[in-house]
């Protein structure tokens, strides 16, 4: 649906973004990773029409969308990094006004702003001003206009900068039901905030591809140290010789708790959890907690970002 | 409603709903009032030249309204980011410059027409032709729309609202002082610098009651070029 091919951008001589080439398929959700200043706005801006490239093209269904007519535009829906907002409007004139822009037909616009709304959770807030809207709310009405003309393809940069874990969580199951309707490029600099709502990541860094593909395989391709980590009660040596003797588990580290409780690190893929949870139990273990080591997907991040000790 | 008309009706609405656009309304009626009453009206005068001071005296504040009125049309976009909304639309560079010129000069033209309660109070107490106040407001409107596309010229230059009123400010002035060139060089630079000149080579005949068909094309002109440039510097922004 959107093919990416050798997209540069210099500033001078500085490359903000060099031969950049991805795709991305019809309804796919994808994450756009990488640290401050590596490129993903730039590149979210070549793709949102909002600024032109140096070299190479951006496709939409196979029409160049730097040289298209401009009404391939009113199919792509763009958030910047600063939502762009007139103050002075309430939300609703403000959708109704994108909408228009966008070529809405009029007799819709009604409509399309108010499924926009529901939506976007911002209902309640039609006739309000957008200066007294809290951080959370600017930051749906940015969402809105991105969607407000039912556009089939979404570029979203850094959509949940700024918000409280709230309004993140909420951000997220927002744009995970946009999966399937558009086809969502969504830029972080936060891999597990990214990780839970993209079905691809596209990891950048100074500017290039470094690495593309789930989260379990860039895992795997990298060679991150996966782990799960299990607290239980009750013979914890035998139940770690148990985990042990698991097919696919490297090693095992035992950390005492008060109590006659344990945490168990297991260093293994996290697709044992199941077999990991039968040797425990089978072994006569109390099952207090089973969840992915939480310091993974960081590592994993650092690794991709070019700033592990693994790098 | 088109691109341009959608842009326009924000724009204007943008001057009805924040201070700035009642501050500089204000500001507007307070001095040309003022400027009637103390130099206008000034002594014993017949009513023609009552009215032809009036427009000489309310040119300048009309130009003076219109660097500020601009100032904000597309550094203001720059500045709070929402040049990317109108960037990212389908919408040709050139309509989002000539909307947003529109809803610009709307308001300045309510303004403009807003001090017609002076003109008129002469047309009660005295003698003149309602064909002579046409001609000055058209050469207000004209006048003002040209300092106009010079101030969105400025604006569009400029990364804030106060440079873009100082680019504009310098773009009328130099306009305006190009007689002053003209009496300082030879044929045919001087004729050259003495027809560019905004005000004196161009505005005496509206505030006069007349209608020259080369003064109406010379401030077309000017507007036409300020927006031709606005749009360029637009297109090239998408560079940087």
């Amino acid at each position: 649906m959107i093919q990416v091919e050798q997209l540069s951008k210099y500033y001078g001589a500085r490359a903000a973004i060099r031969d950049l080439s991805f795709r991305i398929d019809a309804g796919e959700v994808v994450g756009f990773l990488g640290l401050n200043g590596a490129g993903k706005t730039t590149t979210l801006r070549i793709l949102g029409c909002v600024l032109l490239p140096t070299s190479g093209t951006v496709r939409l269904e196979g029409q160049d969308l730097l040289t298209a007519p401009r009404q391939l535009r009113a199919r792509i829906g763009f958030l910047p990094e600063t939502p762009p907002l007139y103050e002075e409007m309430s939300v609703g004139e403000y959708l109704a006004f994108v909408a228009g822009l966008r070529g809405v037909a009029p007799e819709r616009i009604g409509t399309r702003v108010g499924e926009t709304e529901e939506r976007t959770g911002l209902a309640q807030h039609d006739g309000e001003r957008i200066s007294s809207l809290s951080h959370g709310f600017r930051q749906r009405v940015g969402v809105a206009q991105a969607l407000v003309h039912g556009p089939d393809v979404l570029f979203l940069d850094e959509p949940a900068n700024g918000l409280d874990p709230v309004q993140n969580v909420e951000m997220r199951a927002l744009i995970r039901s946009l999966r399937g309707d558009h086809t969502v490029l969504v830029s972080s600099h936060i891999l597990p905030e990214i990780a839970q709502t993209c079905d691809r990541l596209l990891v950048v860094r100074d500017g290039e591809l470094v690495a593309q593909g789930s989260e379990a395989e860039l895992e795997e391709r990298l060679g991150v140290g996966t782990g799960v980590e299990l607290e239980v009660g009750g013979p914890v040596e035998a139940v770690a010789g148990a985990l042990r003797s698991v097919p696919g588990v490297r090693a095992v580290t035992v950390q005492p708790l008060p109590g006659e409780r344990a945490v168990l690190r297991v260093d293994a893929p996290d697709t044992l959890r199941p077999a990991l949870a039968q040797a425990a139990l089978g072994a006569g273990a109390q099952l207090f907690r089973l969840d992915v080591a939480a310091d993974r997907l960081e590592s994993l991040f650092l690794k991709l970002a070019g700033r592990g000790s693994a790098a | 409603m088109s691109p341009v008309l959608l842009i326009a009706r924000r724009e204007l609405r943008g001057y009805l709903r924040t201070m700035t656009g009642w501050i500089i309304a204000a500001a507007l009626l307070l001095i040309d009032g003022l400027l009637f009453n103390a130099f206008a009206l000034e002594g014993s005068r017949r009513s023609t030249e009552v009215l032809t001071r009036f427009f000489y005296f309310a040119s300048g504040p009309t130009m003076v309204a219109a660097i500020f009125l601009a100032m904000r049309l597309l550094a203001e976009e720059r500045q709070l980011g929402t040049l990317a909304l109108l960037y990212a639309s389908p919408v040709r560079d050139r309509d989002i410059v000539l909307g947003k010129f529109l809803g610009a000069f709307a308001f300045l033209s309510a303004l403009t027409l807003a001090t017609a309660y002076m003109p008129l109070l002469i047309l009660v107490h005295g003698h003149i032709s309602v064909g002579h106040l046409l001609a000055g407001y058209l050469g207000l409107l004209l006048l003002g729309g040209a300092s106009l596309g010079l101030g969105t010229l400025g604006s569009a230059l400029a990364r804030t609202q106060v440079v873009a009123a100082i680019v504009g400010a310098a773009l009328l002035v130099s306009l305006l002082v190009a007689w002053l060139l003209a009496s300082v060089t030879e044929p045919p630079f001087s004729n050259l610098f003495a027809a560019l000149a905004l005000h004196n080579a161009h505005f005496p005949p509206f505030q006069s009651g007349q209608v020259h068909l080369r003064d109406v094309t010379y401030y077309l002109l000017v507007t036409w070029v300020a927006l031709f440039a606005t749009t360029r510097v637009l297109e090239a922004r998408r560079w940087r």
